[in-house]
């Protein structure tokens, strides 16, 4: 058969390098040029804050915005160090793990934002009079908002590394190291990645929140896209802040693009199992990466020294098979002991400085006004599962709408919603609407795009079989939902839910007060009751809000999504 | 039931054509002009190789999916959707996990708004009928796969269908637990207790259909077509033993291993394109292939087998064994004839070579009967970086054929390829490239 000559042959070009070498050069001369002129104004005296205040023109925004991005992958790399030695620690010592995980689950559940006081004062008392202080701070508070399902999902692997491979690592006595390199970190992967992409989703809101930040009297305004907004809120500029919409968009697209696919694209291939999966195009940048040539050679380079660094045979003390004896239980009771003494001490120093500030009368306001947040989360949650689980499935069900809709869904996700909130606020202000109601929608605007695409994957996973079967037996209507597609989708949902709820409870610190130029719209609430304590740098007060919020959303979370969960993987999860 | 009204029809199926459209170029058709009558009072079974479109048909008959072309009947009415009176089981049982057995089984009552006592009770009579007596609150995925299709049974029973549909659904089961629910099964049916009038299942399983049907509609593949239609004239209960039996299924082996006769509708014969040569490939491993060698070499086969005792000492079915039987004459190591499989005198040469020896011989057929692999080989040789794109030996292999066999096809060339070290295959790029280039 002579195929061939039917076959348009692509132009012979030179060997080396070809076309996509000099666009891919060119791209990362401009990043680098980029990020140093971004970082050098990072250890500028904070002097300079107050000298150059944000301009509200639009042409400043390429800048703000990359600075902006700077410290989102400022703050990255300190979320991937954390998880790189937490999880590890974690996994390997048992008495470590007993206490490391508890704390990482709660980490998870405390509102970040109610904490940025505390950081600001912290951090800027390590380089004082330094704008460094404040862009530390700020990276900080990206950092909380990341690193803990980082750290979660590489614990989870790590304790889940399939026992025959484990084994074969054993037999070919592969070191400590090696075997964390060639195999844990591997199998970790997909699931690493893919929480690195949904945090740093979730970390564009805290970059956002986190630039403008004002402690009692100090204000501190770090040159940024949400520096920008809260400086045009004030002038009431609304032009400027479409423009700050804009160059978000345009900065989260090129996120997308250049990151989260390739990234996710290329974890795939440390999926265990061999089956083949349905995969999904190459997106382009990956597939742009793989044509250069000059730029392959150099990731090349980069993998060879990877890997014999992973693979020195470095090892922690002597590797011999030790049986594993019953473990001492006298050591674990002194262990115990001592983190009881420990978690007393604390609490009883928390409690010493809350009654030296406050009166009781205070932890009434504040668990009757989380009480109020409480019911506007539980309202709003219940509103946005009726408006998107039947969009979501009806989305799903539709593999052609399903695959445009799921990219859109997850951007809307990443999308820093408190950006949007300015317009909002002009509608309630120019309306005279009851802020108590009217504030409340901001709450989920970022968090609901969490349940929609968890929905649209569960629907567009729901097996062919059932709906066959369910429509060969004419189930349809109310029965249908009932016993088909809710139950079907469950366990997607529940995921969804948690983040979003999640992210709720955050996002009522910055979305229960609202201010327009001089306007100030409050809401009743604990998030109103934290932002207002950060304004008023009433350190006890603030500190009572976070701990009671903590508590509303472990409480939130233990009983009822976490027996949601365990119950929709049990019952509802299909083998 | 009385005989006499087994002669009311049921479904009839005229003209049925199924295709799907692939961009601007020719459709692909699945199924081609297939007729079918079923009366009240018959098992019928449609025998085929996988991608024959049987299943593909009883779809069409569930009302599951719409014909591109022709008419199907049920009961005088021409179906649109799903139909009242027929039921299905689904070959991966399709039961809902969140509903216990008995919920699964009353799901089909529910959705037809029967009263709760009566549901109940029908659900119930349904469970002892066909076994599952106890089991009612378990949960599909505590029962064994033999337990959750007898679920899948009820479940299709209890709504008292006219017309059973049963697309494969014994073979997610081991041979044991097959065998049981289909005597079971006939039983049942000989003795008149399923509220049954016929039946109409899909099976890839000679034997299975012998054993089961009074009349077996022979598929042909690619376009799926109906090759013959069979009378199965042994009453219940059937002895696979009986010299009959097996003569019949030795029979329909042979029927099934005949070279397909290229069937050219008048219109398009005249101007078949030339990418046209390429056939379908079925991606089998070259160590099936050495395999099955292998054994045809040794005793007692000595170079020759009857393919219906050679699966049943492989445990391969049919669908399992003929694909390698195919791929060792389409690359010149054997030749299937009339349920008959002998090694060829390169297939010998092959089974008694060491392994770079196989790896040559191996190379020597893909480059004299493959044209495709000889393409690619083609194309890498020309190109500068020896590298090509799958994608454009996949785009023109879907021009004459369903993506899913274009993508199969591709897998055995690149399986094939790489063993005979011919060419080499890159999964991240989908590329085909040149080893040794690479290296030097």
């Amino acid at each position: 058969m002579s195929t061939s000559t039917s076959l348009p042959d692509l132009a012979v070009t030179r060997r080396l390098p070809n076309i996509f070498d000099l666009v891919a050069l060119i791209c990362i001369v401009g990043a680098l040029i980029a990020v140093a002129r971004g970082a050098s104004g990072t250890f500028a005296p904070l002097s300079a804050l107050d000298v150059t205040p944000i301009r509200l023109d639009a042409s400043a925004l390429p800048g703000y915005a990359l600075r902006t991005t700077l410290r989102m992958f400022a703050a990255l790399a300190a979320s991937l160090l954390f998880t790189f030695t937490f999880a590890p620690l974690a996994a390997k010592s048992r008495r470590a793990g007993l206490v490391m995980i508890p704390l990482l689950d709660i980490l998870q559940s405390v509102p970040i934002l109610g904490f940025l006081s505390f950081t600001v004062v912290f951090f800027m008392s390590l380089f004082p009079g330094q704008v460094l202080g404040a862009e530390l701070a700020a990276i900080f508070a990206i950092f909380t908002s990341q690193a803990w399902n980082m750290a979660f999902s590489l614990y989870q692997s790590l304790v889940t590394v399939p026992e025959d491979l484990a084994e074969a690592a054993r037999s070919f006595r592969l070191s400590a190291w090696q075997k964390f390199w060639r195999l844990e970190v591997p199998f970790a992967m997909p699931g690493l990645v893919w929480n690195t992409m949904m945090s740093m989703s979730g970390g564009w809101f805290f970059v956002v929140a986190s630039e403008a930040i004002s402690v009692g009297d100090t204000n501190w305004r770090l040159p940024g896209i949400g520096s920008y907004v809260a400086a045009a809120l004030e002038a009431r500029d609304l032009s400027a802040v479409v423009w700050a919409i804009v160059a978000m968009l345009v900065v989260i697209l090129a996120y997308d693009q250049l990151l989260f696919r390739p990234l996710t694209a290329w974890s795939a291939k440390f999926r265990v199992e061999l089956t083949q999966g349905a995969q999904a195009e190459d997106p382009w940048v990956l597939a742009m990466l793989r044509r250069t040539h000059l730029l392959r050679q150099a990731v090349d380079a980069l993998g060879v020294g990877f890997n014999i660094v992973t693979g020195l045979r470095l090892s922690v003390g002597k590797r011999r098979a030790r049986a594993p004896g019953p473990p001492s239980r006298l050591l674990d009771a002194v262990w115990i002991v001592a983190l009881l003494g420990l978690a007393g001490l604390i609490v009883w120093r928390l409690f010493g400085f809350l009654v030296a500030g406050l009166a009781w009368s205070d932890l009434g306001e504040a668990v009757l006004l989380g009480m109020i947040t409480l019911l506007r989360v539980a309202v709003l949650m219940v509103a946005a599962s009726l408006l998107w689980v039947p969009v979501g499935v009806w989305l799903g069900l539709r593999p052609a709408w399903a695959r445009r809709a799921q990219p859109v869904a997850q951007f809307l996700a990443a999308f820093p919603a408190n950006l949007f909130f300015p317009p909002v606020v002009m509608g309630i202000v120019a309306f005279h609407l009851t802020p108590d109601i009217w504030l409340t929608p901001l709450m989920v605007l970022g968090t609901q795009w969490y349940i929609l695409f968890n929905v649209i994957a569960g629907a567009a996973a729901f097996p062919g079989d059932l709906q066959e079967a369910s429509r060969s037996f004419h189930i349809g209507g109310w029965l249908w939902w009932r016993r088909v597609i809710i139950p079907g989708i469950f366990p997607y949902y529940v995921t969804g839910a948690i983040t979003a709820s999640g992210g709720s409870w955050n996002a009522a610190i910055v979305a229960e007060v609202a201010s327009w130029g001089d306007t100030k719209l409050t809401a009743h609430g604990l998030g109103a009751y934290i932002a207002q304590a950060t304004e008023a740098g009433d350190t006890a007060r603030i500190v009572l809000g976070v701990v009671v919020m903590s508590l509303f959303v472990v409480l939130f979370n233990r009983l009822l999504w976490r027996p949601l969960y365990a119950y929709s993987t049990r019952r509802l999860a299909i083998s | 039931m009385d005989v006499i009204s087994g002669n009311e029809t049921l479904v009839e199926v005229v003209g049925c054509r199924q295709a799907y459209h692939k961009d601007a170029s020719a459709d692909v058709v699945v199924l081609d002009d297939v007729n079918l009558t079923l009366r009240a009072g018959e098992i019928v079974g449609l025998l085929g190789r996988s991608g024959s479109g049987k299943s593909t048909l009883l779809r069409i008959v569930a009302g599951l999916l719409p014909p591109t072309a022709g008419v199907v009947n049920w009961r005088g009415q021409q179906v649109r959707g799903p139909a009242e009176g027929i039921a299905m089981v689904f070959q991966s049982f399709a039961l809902f996990p969140w509903l216990t057995v008995r919920e699964n089984v009353e799901i089909g009552l529910e959705a037809r708004g029967v009263p709760r006592a009566e549901r109940e009770s029908r659900a119930e009579s349904a469970i002892d009928l066909i076994g599952l007596g106890g089991y009612e609150h378990a949960f599909p995925k505590e029962l064994s796969g033999g337990m959750r299709q007898r679920v899948g049974l009820a479940r299709a029973l209890v709504v008292h269908p006219d017309l059973l549909l049963m697309d494969e659904p014994f073979s997610a089961l081991d041979v044991l637990t097959a065998e049981t629910l289909r005597t079971d099964l006939i039983e049942l049916w000989s003795e008149g207790r399923l509220p049954l009038k016929s039946v109409l299942m899909v099976t890839h399983n000679i034997e299975e259909a012998v054993l089961m049907c009074d009349r077996i509609l022979v598929f042909s593949s690619n376009p799926g077509r109906v090759a013959s239609e069979l009378i199965v004239p042994f009453s219940h209960p059937r002895n696979r033993l009986a010299p009959d039996f097996r003569q019949m299924v030795d029979d329909i082996y042979a029927m099934m291993t005949r070279r397909p006769v290229p069937v050219r509708a008048p219109a398009q014969g005249a101007a078949a394109p030339a990418v046209a040569k390429t056939p379908a490939i079925h991606s089998v491993s070259v160590n099936l292939l050495a395999g099955l060698m292998e054994t045809l070499a040794a005793p007692p086969y000595d170079g020759h087998a009857d393919l219906p005792p050679l699966s049943a000492a492989l445990q391969l079915e049919i669908d399992d064994i003929l694909p390698i039987g195919e791929a060792l004459s389409m690359l010149g190591f054997g030749e299937m004839v009339e349920g008959d499989i002998h090694l060829s005198d390169s297939g010998m040469a092959y089974v008694n070579g060491g392994t770079d020896e196989r790896k040559q011989i191996f190379a020597a057929a893909l480059k004299a009967r493959v044209p495709l692999a000889v393409a690619i080989r083609q194309v890498l040789d020309e190109r500068w970086n020896h590298r090509a794109s799958a994608v454009r030996f996949r785009d023109e292999l879907e021009d004459t054929m369903s993506p899913d066999y274009a993508e199969e096809t591709l897998r055995a060339l690149i399986n094939w390829g790489r063993y005979a070290e011919l060419y080499a295959y890159d999964e991240d790029a989908d590329q085909f490239y040149l080893e040794d280039e690479d290296e030097e």
